[in-house]
């Protein structure tokens, strides 16, 4: 496989990503990518980095070998990739922390960040409150009555949730919401911006901060069964624990990569949020991608039953990766996810978030179809604590 | 090729002239209204009417304009129906047109078809807040061989260098954002208007348009001061919104625009 070298000076993987936003952000994007590259290469940063990464997040994380789930499904071998098991609960705070230090060392005071579930917004007031910077998270208010308990997390942890009345108030308003509050208070103030999505530095950023996830996996994989997997896994929303885990192995040629979306209700149903299977390439928060949109290129609302999946758009380098044919796509529904969430409950006494589900629901059809020398190794990106009334609900469970 | 803004800017500095650019968010809260409020704006003197494509996620705009999209949107309001608006304003006035959109409804639309289109209907210029420089080259051939003007957008933040090679792209004129808010980075850029049109002046002699945050007319008097045209948006939005698709609407709009005109007059050179 050739040297994978993307995205280029302007932030462009092929025809996707990019920076769509007004003239009024643009240098301040471009001061943020210059801060991010030579904090990149700086040893006294990433060693910095590394130590909360170990001491504070509880990295390295096991890559865990799922043989109870492995012999229900009677096929190839199956790793977990333990993101459930940092601090707070899922692999978003590898990213917060590393954008919490940048923020430091520009010198900003305030952090600012959106959140659907909730989860992105726990994990920045988290790094907020750890490293002493003012904290507001924007939070559609539809998400609010839907997420009482991370809203009283990140209350807890001393930020301040700025709910969002505009559009639809969920996470697409929020996102919109956190630009306009950046634009008009960009000099001291870090927009932390929570997946692989939005406009250039973020998508490389945020992969390069997640990248954490795939590296540690390589190694580990290596170890314990002296070859590289035969199939990499990981939700798909915006895509940052997919693009994380994905990155380190883009270059080896024979792991097959598969990316898995939501597909709600189904997704041949308007309720969904595939946006790499069913959307079409457009322009959202700043970065060209796949997008679900009508005739007239209006954004449409997206549905999951996971709340960190239901987006209407996705990362552009996953758009990219879906073009060049490296990794393939695929979408599981709502009732596949919660099938998967039960039976990691009962095979592993391990619960996941509705998000990783999807890509659990992926393995429960893969697995079986394969010999039992093949590997998958799957990135169990969160866990489920937060997701188990909503699943009670679902499940009329007494 | 002839460009109705580009000769109304000529016009008004032969007349030592400032202008006056008005903006209604296109469909809000229908066709009809929108239909009879520019030409209402163009008899009360507006010299470039600009048309807002109501979008559902406007990360550029305040809450006047969004709710202003939303009341659009809801009232069903289309790309076709727009164009179909463009085209029956042609049939009685040749106001200057320019129609402010996010850039993903022109990417759907198709950015070739979507510049065909807008040459047919009449329109003479786009705005497009998110699309920067660095991007443009999504459209920009279409509209080399084309007589509408890509109208760029300034903020505070704009380094000399982007000033330079963004004013030397401009066509039309070049939209100056004056906001208070958008606030610069390290520079302390905020609040000094006269500083960034300065700059701007000593890299294009383009006309130049000043907006975001004009909504009296004291205050577009004081903006016409430093620019050759001022930009009044939410202003005008806020009594459609208040006063709906009524007649009253379009006369409360009229005599607003009158009032604005009637500022710059007394700020002409």
């Amino acid at each position: 496989m050739t040297v994978y070298n993307q995205p280029d000076s302007n932030g462009h993987f092929g025809i996707f990503g990019g920076r769509f936003v007004p003239e009024t952000l643009m240098p301040a994007l471009i001061e943020l990518e210059q801060a991010y590259r030579e904090a990149q290469a700086d040893p006294d940063f990433q060693k910095e980095l590394d130590y909360y990464l170990r001491q504070y997040v509880g990295r390295e994380n096991p890559l865990y070998y799922a043989e109870g789930l492995t012999q229900h499904l009677g096929g190839a071998k199956i790793y977990l990739k333990r993101e459930d098991l940092n601090h707070t609960g899922a692999h978003k705070i590898n990213n917060a922390v590393a954008q919490a230090l940048l923020a430091k060392r520009m010198g900003k005071t305030r952090v600012i960040a959106e959140t659907g579930a909730g989860q992105h917004g726990v994990a920045t007031a988290t790094v907020a409150a750890k490293f002493g910077l003012e904290c507001t998270i924007f939070m559609g208010e539809e998400d609010i009555k839907r997420q009482e308990l991370n809203v009283f997390r990140m209350k807890l942890l001393g930020a301040k949730v700025q709910p969002v009345i505009s559009g639809s108030k969920t996470l697409k308003d929020a996102c919109n919401e956190a630009i306009r509050y950046w634009v008009t208070n960009v000099r001291d103030t870090f927009y932390i911006f929570g997946t692989a999505a939005g406009c250039h530095p973020w998508p490389m950023m945020v992969r390069d901060f997640q990248a954490i996830i795939g590296k540690e996996t390589r190694v580990q994989i290596l170890e314990q069964e002296g070859r590289l997997p035969d199939y990499v896994l990981a939700c798909v929303g915006g895509g940052s624990n997919a693009m994380g885990m994905f990155y380190p192995f883009l270059e080896d040629g024979e792991v097959k990569l598969v990316g898995v979306e939501a597909a709600g209700h189904g997704v041949d149903t308007d309720k969904h949020a595939a946006s790499l299977n069913k959307g079409t390439p457009g322009v959202l928060h700043g970065t060209m991608s796949f997008i679900l949109q009508d005739g007239d290129g209006q954004i449409i609302e997206a549905h999951s039953v996971s709340a960190g999946l239901d987006y209407p758009g996705v990362g552009p380098e996953h758009a990219y990766l879906k073009d060049t044919g490296r990794v393939s796509y695929e979408a599981v529904t709502d009732e596949e996810a919660l099938k998967a969430f039960q039976v990691l409950c009962r095979t592993e006494g391990i619960i996941p978030a509705l998000e990783s589900s999807h890509a659990l629901a992926q393995v429960v059809k893969l697995a079986p179809t394969l010999s039992k020398e093949a590997v998958i190794v799957v990135c169990l990106s969160g866990r489920g604590d937060k997701d188990v009334q909503q699943v009670a609900r679902i499940l009329e469970v007494e | 090729m002839a460009n109705r803004i580009e000769e109304r800017f000529i016009q008004l500095r032969q007349k030592g002239e400032k202008g006056l650019i008005t903006y209604i968010a296109a469909g809000d809260p229908n066709t009809e209204t929108t239909e009879k409020l520019v030409l209402a704006m163009e008899q009360a003197g507006a010299d470039i009417v600009e048309l807002g494509i109501p979008y559902s996620d406007p990360l550029a705009d305040g809450p006047v304009i969004q709710e202003a999209s939303q009341r659009a949107l809801k009232g069903g309001i289309t790309l076709e129906k727009i164009f179909r608006t463009v085209a029956n304003i042609r049939q009685q006035s040749q106001v200057p047109l320019a129609l402010m959109t996010y850039v993903n409804p022109i990417l759907q639309y198709g950015a070739e078809a979507f510049v065909v289109k807008c040459e047919e209907v009449g329109v003479d210029g786009l705005i497009i807040p998110d699309l920067p420089q660095e991007e443009t080259y999504l459209i920009r051939p279409t509209l080399a061989e084309s007589s509408v003007a890509l109208i760029p957008l300034l903020a505070p933040t704009s380094t000399e260098d982007r000033i330079k090679e963004i004013t030397r792209e401009a066509r039309g004129f070049v939209y100056c954002v004056s906001v208070t808010g958008v606030t610069g980075m390290r520079q302390e850029v905020a609040g000094d208007i006269d500083g960034f049109i300065a700059t701007i002046r000593k890299n294009t002699d383009k006309p130049l348009g000043l907006g975001f945050g004009v909504s009296t007319p004291e205050q577009a008097k004081a903006m016409a001061r430093l620019s050759d045209a001022v930009i009044v948006g939410s202003a005008i939005v806020k009594i459609i919104g208040e006063k709906g698709a009524s007649e009253e609407s379009i006369e409360a709009v009229k005599g607003f625009t009158a009032q604005l005109k009637g500022a710059l007059k007394d700020a002409g050179n």
